[in-house]
């Protein structure tokens, strides 16, 4: 049905350099606004749904309840994201209670540039569930996406290119993650990994490469498609992994 | 002014430039692949061509001083003894603290000066600027060419100013700067580098940095041919500067290429070729640490610049 680019290392590394050169400005952006693109996506998608169903059903095998289902979930769940947006520092963002004269608090930052290997089960919920949680606190994300209906991943990236996302924030590579996997653990740029469904080879890769810049990796067994569309795949604990807390000792009179 | 002023020199006649060859040759020129050793020496010559420069109205003390730590030491932290750049390039009120810092070094000190990036004040006192640096301690003087007079087709002036400058540089390297963004033909860009010449330059350097377009490969290529051409007629070797734009290791090695291809290997070196540039060396590190590493390098672990 398509011939499908097969990313290779330096496919992966131009991914890097134009993430890294668009995250700060993306975390800079005020919270609010990336909850508004983040929703502005959601929109996008809706508006396309009619395609996005039949590809579903054609390309990857769906019924069309199913189809019909998984696209339901993956709009609710970037809405459901959306929302996090301005609330998710107040929710793990912390006083923290110390002896000495200060006020101390601790506030998440994103992570930075982060690499994630997509389930290969939903090709678009699960993309969509491991992308919002991770670009709406402020990270720039490098999808690699290695399943049965890569199209579907190029057509997400055209609900991306219509959703005021700034170019850089997400980037999307088809490919053979078996391929991937060295380059993406030794990128020494590559501030945090999430895998989905690593085998055990793949963890151990990640672990080794990753090691010598201490990569954040983020390991995570993938699901069915039913399982995707539960409530329980999606989670604010799903953010945490990408970012990191900043604790400010602020100096107090007494 | 007429040219009754300046009655012993007549502007030069120079060849017509053909801009689609130009063009062309330089595409041709950008394509080679220069990979693993040829690409880690190339890399390693291009740092110490560099003219690691800030020119900014921001600028501190603190800020050349750090910057002429980068250039004696370009990756303090790696294990690879990496060589220092050519320059470090600032204004002229930095000359003495840049001077203070890289004394005893093999690292040069270039100062703008003529009133840079404009040049838009009266000749004496671009004079005074250029005499005032060189006392400070500057090896190396950057000047602007009045774009002004040539323009208006006033080259003798252009011409003595040069002279003018020139003179007042005295040891030190001079190296004119001909904005070439501002001089809209190649063929315009081809006689300001033979007047430049004629009148004494050492250098001859694209921009100031602050007009776009800056260095691109077609008029860097002009720059190169009149070097050569009067290289051919005098046996004289003038050294050529690209300088702004040129931000990544990939577009530097192509200006190599081309100083090689059309004026050889005498001019791959610092004395006779030098990029000024402010954010490449850290792009030049990024790719050498790639090379022996054998991963990607993040510019996490390099100093700002």
């Amino acid at each position: 049905m398509a011939n499908i680019c097969r990313a290779s290392r330096k496919d992966f590394r131009d991914a890097v350099v134009a993430a890294r050169e668009a995250q700060e400005g993306w975390a800079s952006r005020s919270a609010f606004n990336r909850g508004q693109i983040l929703y502005r996506m959601g929109e996008m998608l809706e508006s396309r749904r009619q395609a996005f169903a039949e590809e579903l059903i054609e390309v990857v095998g769906y019924g069309r309840e199913e189809a019909e289902a998984e696209l339901d979930v993956a709009i609710d769940r970037l809405l459901w994201y959306a929302g996090w947006s301005d609330k998710f520092a107040q929710v793990f963002g912390t006083v923290n209670p110390v002896a000495t004269s200060h006020f101390d608090f601790s506030v998440p930052e994103p992570t930075g540039v982060v690499a994630a290997f997509v389930p290969e089960h939903a090709p678009l919920l699960g993309l969509v569930s491991c992308m919002a949680p991770i670009v709406v606190t402020g990270n720039a994300v490098v999808l690699i996406v290695d399943n049965d209906a890569p199209t579907l991943s190029l057509d997400v990236a055209e609900v991306l290119e219509t959703s005021d996302v700034p170019g850089g924030v997400v980037n999307v590579l088809t490919g053979h993650r078996t391929e991937l996997r060295e380059h993406v653990g030794g990128h020494r740029d590559v501030d945090a990994i999430l895998s989905v469904g690593a085998s055990a080879e793949e963890r151990t890769v990640l672990e080794t490469e990753g090691a010598d810049s201490v990569t954040r990796l983020e390991f995570r067994p993938d699901r069915t498609a039913a399982e995707w569309r539960l409530e329980d795949s999606q989670s604010p604990y799903w953010m945490t992994p990408f970012v990191e807390f900043k604790t400010t000792w602020h100096p107090v009179g007494r | 002014m007429s040219s009754t002023d300046e009655p012993d020199y007549r502007p030069p006649q120079v060849p017509t430039v053909d801009e689609v060859a130009a063009n062309e040759r330089a595409d041709r020129l950008a394509t080679r692949s220069i990979k693993t050793e040829a690409k880690v020496q190339g890399l390693r010559m291009l740092i110490t061509m560099l003219d690691l420069t800030t020119l900014e109205g921001a600028d501190t003390p603190g800020k050349v001083r750090s910057l002429c730590q980068k250039a004696l030491t370009p990756a303090p932290h790696s294990d690879q003894d990496y060589p220092s750049v050519g320059a470090v390039c600032v204004y002229p009120p930095m000359v003495e603290i840049a001077r203070e810092q890289v004394a005893g070094t093999d690292v040069n000190v270039a100062s703008v000066a003529s009133y840079f990036p404009s040049g838009q004040a009266a000749l004496e006192e671009r004079v005074e600027e250029v005499k005032r640096v060189r006392d400070a301690g500057a090896d190396e003087i950057d000047v602007v060419m009045n774009r002004n007079a040539f323009l208006s087709g006033r080259y003798e002036r252009v011409h003595e100013e040069i002279r003018e400058l020139a003179v007042a540089s005295g040891d030190a390297h001079l190296k004119v700067i001909l904005e070439t963004g501002e001089l809209e033909t190649y063929d315009a860009v081809r006689l300001a580098s033979q007047i430049a010449i004629d009148a004494g330059a050492d250098f001859i350097k694209t921009s100031t940095g602050k007009i776009k377009p800056a260095a691109t490969m077609p008029v860097t290529l002009v720059m190169l041919e009149t070097i050569r051409d009067h290289y051919l007629d005098t046996g004289q070797k003038v050294g050529m500067k690209p300088a702004g734009g040129i931000r990544d290791a990939k577009t530097a090695l192509r200006y190599l290429v081309m100083v090689k291809e059309v004026l050889g290997d005498d001019w791959l070196t610092a004395d006779r070729f030098r990029i000024g540039a402010s954010s490449l060396l850290n792009d030049l590190l990024l790719q050498l640490e790639k090379e022996r590493q054998g991963r990607y390098h993040s510019k996490r672990y390099l100093s700002l610049g």
